[in-house]
């Protein structure tokens, strides 16, 4: 690429990493298990979960919109695949993967409508979308744990390891590239952010802004929807509101890697990084066998000191 | 006219920088009480910024502010306005989804988050009787109104604050001669009564009439202040420019018979603004609309960008029809149509990111066009002298001037077969307007045909090769060669059909 | 007239689709309309009209508070300790509640003004935080609240349920009041235009800061509320309120972007979320399908919302709504 195309580091990015890894040093002191290679490996493996939410809900707000539609689109894909793998039909346990993605897809698409077409505010419009959801499952399920169960595929994707890499990490990071090599190649990534700061300007300069906004909400559902169906595959089983604890750390992961709430400014990487962060706080967090109301106030204040931190560090600069 | 010996606003060595920009450097200036004294210079010379400065919405780097012969921080607009210093901006006080009765109430002084005082109310009201604001509904939402009615809106609230230092920043550009002779009536008791007026306006016949002094900025820097009628126009405005502009226009070729069509509109029309146009675009020729604001022109390049649903009449293209549905088929290499919209911050550009990605932003994706390769942005760049430390710099970084270069070259690199410019001019600098304008006219000698909208008749007059002149939503006279003059472009705007001396003195307004 | 009716458009929508709703809700009930039907359904009511009030006064200034179900859930495991005992201490009790409430709020307001941090993150952090503390209190539902203040303001006055009663308190003797001072126009202020505000010489960043204090006080008042209600404390309530209080200014005619919208239109679509839920209780509708129906509904109801967009024949007038 030429060098319009060049790309600076964000400091913002870098920020989780190192987060991250004074996490590890911090909790090592106490708790030395911390530094060994198992515990270390099962957090690359839990952080794909959040990590493959993280990634699509990154591009919805790179637009400058949200999706609260994730946990349900994460619930209904792990609902949809484990009924079709526990049918037992070789067919259909075959089609359990790629029909949860293309659920997820479309719920996307339904996102990017009301969004794009309707202009609809995401955070009302995705809501909907999710309590609409929600009420199709309980319907479908009649307010009990969904039968059926993982495929193999599924379980070896969630819980799986290759070369000694859990398979759910590289899963996560083969999105990543993907996703990175799309934003980068292509123009894509560009209007995304252009989007995120000025929607009209973009539009006049002839890029087909709802094309786009379909395009990202489509993955985002995409991404959802492979989370659910990792998660299902780990559990071995779909259960109700299995995807609203997921929801929050989702957001939260995205804003501590760097990218903006209000759309435009952020990355992938700054992202990856932000999970690992809050995957590894959480996984700590747990390991002190501290109490959930500690866990939850602690987990609190230090998104509140990350987030303080950008701030100065930019009035600084 | 008393004029006090204590200023009622002294600046001392004041300077306003923003990142690498200085937007004021080391300024020296003092505004009295019973005088009104205007202030004149470019845009980007540093006007606004002494304005905000004065009325507490931004705050010096360096340097200090007297207030009444006393040192003040001026920290905040309420800080300036319990000190009497009231500013009218341009629009930008009044909230959109209030009324017109809360906006005259919102801030008054004294009363901070109690309850409200209904007397402005009354006293605005007063004011507006006396510039024709009476059709002006308290209880309509200020979003719903005109332009002219929010600037009057703004006058009244500003004066019913009772200001000991009324600071006027293009107050009545929306103001038709008339409302504007009365508010300066307003202005000058207000005076005679002792108050300080500052006062900016591009509109120099109006300094002439109400300036008691004028001050010229250049460059951020207090230039000169003198009496009024010190020194003639020309002297001015090479003060002003600090240099003199002799070609300010480039020369106009003769015009070519018959030179081939690009586009043709037949009977263009859209909703219930725009009817029955037909504008014929050349190859070579630069083609302007004029016209008072609004009264359609900006709807026909909003039309042929494939803007506007469900349009009327057809629109040809080398003798086909031709629909153009949107901006994405717009600049296609198969039409080859490019828009740079009036609002380059709003519309135009991305503030926020780099040249180089506003510059990318239309390239990419065009079919034929490699969007990273820089060759096809540096020759224009070139052209149009783009003064950046880096193509990597924030579009926001830049001057307004160097905006409007970005906005431009962003399309050019395109190669279009035909240029739409809404007002690509207004708010720019003497200088990077003759870039611009030799630009244009090198574009269409290379057989670019231009459409150039323009509020400003001297480019109607001088750059055109025809003009059409819009009222009402239709076009009411066809001018060309040398039938292009201030007279008929001003009789036709009014829809006038003869030459009008008595329509003269409005015309200037 | 023509202003009125333009302006308070959204409000006169919301109000008749209430009437409406009310009407067969009262009409399919088996047992009609008697005062105690009516008391069960103004309780639920006034719960969420005061998160969606909370929800109002952070959207009125262009912002979202994720944390109100959060601020509800601590008050509410506060108050499952303090509302009890004899007058005095009640009244003790109820004013550290609402002191919480205000607490939060101004803490969320602090991040917002001085930390400069948006506050949909501001508000998803502090949630976690006022969880954890309601957590800390009541890590499991328990506790209990005076029975008598409990019967006092949850049962009816005259035959009026005491819900509406407060309901009609909230908006004469709160709302009304504060609409005619410059904090009142300052929230509107702030929320259409930011910059407009700052230069007529409003203090943006103390009415900011109000908004979220006031938006703290009710959810407090939301908190005390559902605990005189249910008469006991749980720190596991906050999602669905936040959710629901979103909605419910949604449908109410408040404008997520900010400047637009009444109290009294917040107060109106929260009654009708919950008559909508009440109404299909008694529906016949398969209890199963409700919570599908009632996601339908509420996504009609914002799509039809935002149809008028189609008619729109320039497509540049679509950006910034």
């Amino acid at each position: 690429m030429s060098r319009l195309m060049r790309r600076l580091p964000d400091i913002d990015s870098l920020v989780p990493y190192i987060g991250t890894i004074l996490l590890i040093l911090g909790g090592s002191i106490f708790y030395p298990q911390i530094l060994g290679v198992d515990y270390l490996t099962q957090q690359l493996q839990i952080s794909a979960f959040l990590g493959l939410l993280a990634l699509g809900a990154t591009l919805v707000i790179l637009l400058g919109h949200i999706d609260l539609s994730v946990p349900w689109i994460l619930g209904g894909a792990a609902i949809l695949s484990t009924s079709l793998a526990g049918t037992g039909d070789t067919v259909l346990t075959a089609l359990a993967i790629p029909a949860a993605l293309l659920f997820g897809a479309l719920i996307g698409i339904v996102n990017g409508v009301g969004v794009a077409i309707l202009r609809i505010p995401s955070m009302v419009w995705t809501l909907a979308v999710n309590s609409m959801l929600l009420g199709v499952a309980v319907l479908n399920t009649g307010g009990f744990n969904p039968k059926g169960e993982a495929s193999n595929t599924m379980i070896w994707l969630a819980t799986g390891q290759l070369a000694g890499i859990p398979a759910a990490f590289i899963v996560w990071m083969a999105v990543a590239g993907m996703m990175a090599l799309l934003l980068t190649r292509s123009g894509f990534g560009r209007y995304l952010s252009a989007i995120g700061y000025n929607e009209k300007a973009t539009f006049l300069s002839g890029v087909s802004t709802p094309s786009v906004i379909f395009a990202a909400f489509a993955i985002a559902g995409v991404c959802s929807a492979l989370g659910g169906v990792l998660l299902a595959g780990y559990a071995n089983q779909a259960y109700q509101s299995m995807g609203d604890p997921f929801l929050l750390p989702t957001i939260a992961a995205v804003v501590i890697g760097g990218t903006s709430i209000l759309g435009g400014r952020g990355s992938l990487v700054g992202t990856i990084g932000g999970v690992l962060f809050i995957t590894l706080l959480t996984s700590i967090l747990s390991v002190m066998q501290i109490s959930d109301a500690w866990r939850n106030i602690t987990f609190g204040m230090i998104i509140i000191v990350m987030l303080l931190l950008q701030t100065l560090r930019k009035k600084g600069g | 006219m008393p004029r006090s010996e204590t200023a009622i606003v002294r600046l001392s060595g004041v300077s306003k920088t923003y990142g690498a920009t200085k937007a004021l450097s080391d300024v020296d200036f003092a505004c009295f009480a019973g005088e009104i004294h205007a202030i004149l210079g470019e845009n980007g010379a540093g006007k606004s910024t002494l304005m905000k400065l004065v009325s507490g919405v931004i705050q010096p780097t360096s340097g200090h502010i007297d207030v009444d012969g006393t040192r003040t921080d001026l920290s905040s607009p309420a800080d300036a306005m319990a000190r009497g210093l009231i500013c009218m901006f341009q629009e930008l006080s009044l909230v959109p989804d209030l009324t017109v009765r809360e906006n005259l109430m919102l801030g008054a002084p004294g009363r901070g988050l109690g309850r409200l005082d209904t007397a402005v109310v009354e006293r605005a009201q007063a004011i507006l009787s006396q510039i024709d604001g009476n059709a002006i509904r308290m209880k309509a939402r200020v979003a719903d109104l005109t332009l002219a009615e929010r600037q009057q809106v703004e006058i009244a609230k500003a004066l019913s604050r009772n200001p000991r230092l009324l600071i006027l920043d293009e107050a009545t550009s929306a103001l038709n001669a008339s409302v504007v002779e009365k508010v300066f009536r307003l202005i000058r008791a207000r005076r005679d009564a002792g108050v300080g007026v500052l006062f900016i306006s591009h509109r120099f016949h109006e300094i002439e009439a109400l300036a008691d002094r004028i001050s010229i900025f250049r460059n951020g820097s207090h230039v000169e202040t003198f009496d009024n009628g010190a020194y003639d126009y020309g002297a001015i405005i090479s003060k002003m420019v600090g240099q003199r502009i002799d070609d300010l226009f480039p020369a106009k070729p003769d015009p070519v018979a018959d030179a081939e069509e690009v586009i043709s509109l037949n009977g263009f029309g859209w909703s219930d603004t725009l009817d029955d146009v037909s504008i014929v675009l050349r190859k070579g020729c630069i083609t302007g609309l004029g016209g008072l604001d609004g009264q359609g022109q900006g709807e026909v390049l909003q039309g042929l960008f494939g803007l506007l649903k469900s349009t009327r009449g057809d629109c040809m293209m080398d003798g086909w029809k031709i629909t153009v549905n949107h901006p994405k088929a717009a600049k296609s290499p198969t039409l080859g149509i490019a828009l740079v919209p009036e609002d380059r911050k709003t519309e135009g550009l991305v503030l926020e990111q780099s040249i180089a990605h506003n510059m990318e932003l239309a390239a990419l994706g065009v079919e034929g066009i490699d969007a990273g390769d820089p060759a096809i942005y540096q020759p224009f760049i070139d052209a149009l002298e783009l003064k950046c430390d880096s193509l990597d710099q924030t579009v926001s970084e830049l001057s307004g001037g160097n905006q409007q270069k970005v906005a431009l070259t962003k399309w050019l690199s395109l190669g279009p077969r035909c240029m739409l410019l809404a007002d690509p001019t207004r708010g720019i600098d003497v200088k990077t307007k003759t870039q611009i304008y030799a630009l244009l006219r090198r574009l269409a000698d290379s057989g670019v045909a231009i459409l150039l909208l323009s509020t400003d008749y001297e480019e109607l007059i001088h750059l055109c090769d025809d003009a059409h002149i819009f009222y009402n939503g239709r076009v009411v006279r066809q001018l060309s060669g040398a039938d292009i003059t201030a007279e008929n472009i001003i009789a036709a705007s009014l829809n006038m059909h003869e030459t009008p001396a008595a329509a003269e003195g409005t015309a200037h307004a | 007239m023509r202003d009125l009716l333009r302006a308070n458009q959204r409000e006169t929508i919301a109000f008749s689709v209430l009437v409406a709703l009310l009407v067969s809700y009262l009409a399919t009930h088996p047992a009609g309309p008697t005062t105690y039907v009516m008391t069960i359904w103004a309780n639920q009511c006034l719960i969420l009209a005061l998160a969606a009030i909370a929800q109002f006064f952070a959207v009125i200034v262009r912002g979202i508070d994720l944390s109100v179900g959060a601020i509800m859930a601590l008050t509410n495991c506060i108050a499952s300790y303090l509302v009890i005992g004899t007058g005095a201490e009640m009244a003790f009790g109820i004013i550290v509640v609402l002191a919480a409430g205000v607490g939060c709020g101004v803490l969320n307001g602090l991040l917002v003004v001085y930390g400069r941090i948006q506050p949909i993150v501001v508000t998803l952090a502090t949630a976690s935080v006022f969880v954890g503390l309601a957590l800390l209190l009541r890590p499991t539902p328990g506790g209990q609240i005076d029975y008598d203040l409990a019967d006092a303001l949850t049962l009816d006055v005259l035959g009026v349920p005491t819900a509406l009663v407060i309901t009609a308190a909230v908006i004469g003797l709160i709302w009304v009041p504060l609409r005619r001072t410059g904090l009142g126009l300052g929230l509107y202020a702030v929320g259409s235009s930011e910059q407009a505000a700052f230069q007529s010489g409003m203090p943006v960043a103390k009415i900011r800061l109000a908004s979220f204090a006031l938006g703290g006080l009710f959810a407090g008042l939301a908190g005390l509320y559902f605990s005189l209600v249910t008469t006991t404390g749980d720190a596991g309530i906050g999602p669905n309120f936040t959710l629901n209080s979103i909605a419910a200014v949604v449908l109410g005619g408040v404008a997520l972007r900010g400047g637009v919208g009444t109290l009294t239109g917040a107060i109106a679509g929260a009654f009708i979320l919950k008559t909508i839920g009440a109404l299909m209780f008694f529906s016949g509708l398969p209890p199963l399908a409700q919570p599908f129906v009632e996601g339908l509904i509420l996504a009609a109801a914002i799509a039809i919302g935002g149809a008028d967009v189609l008619r729109v024949k320039n497509k540049l007038e679509v950006f910034g709504r």
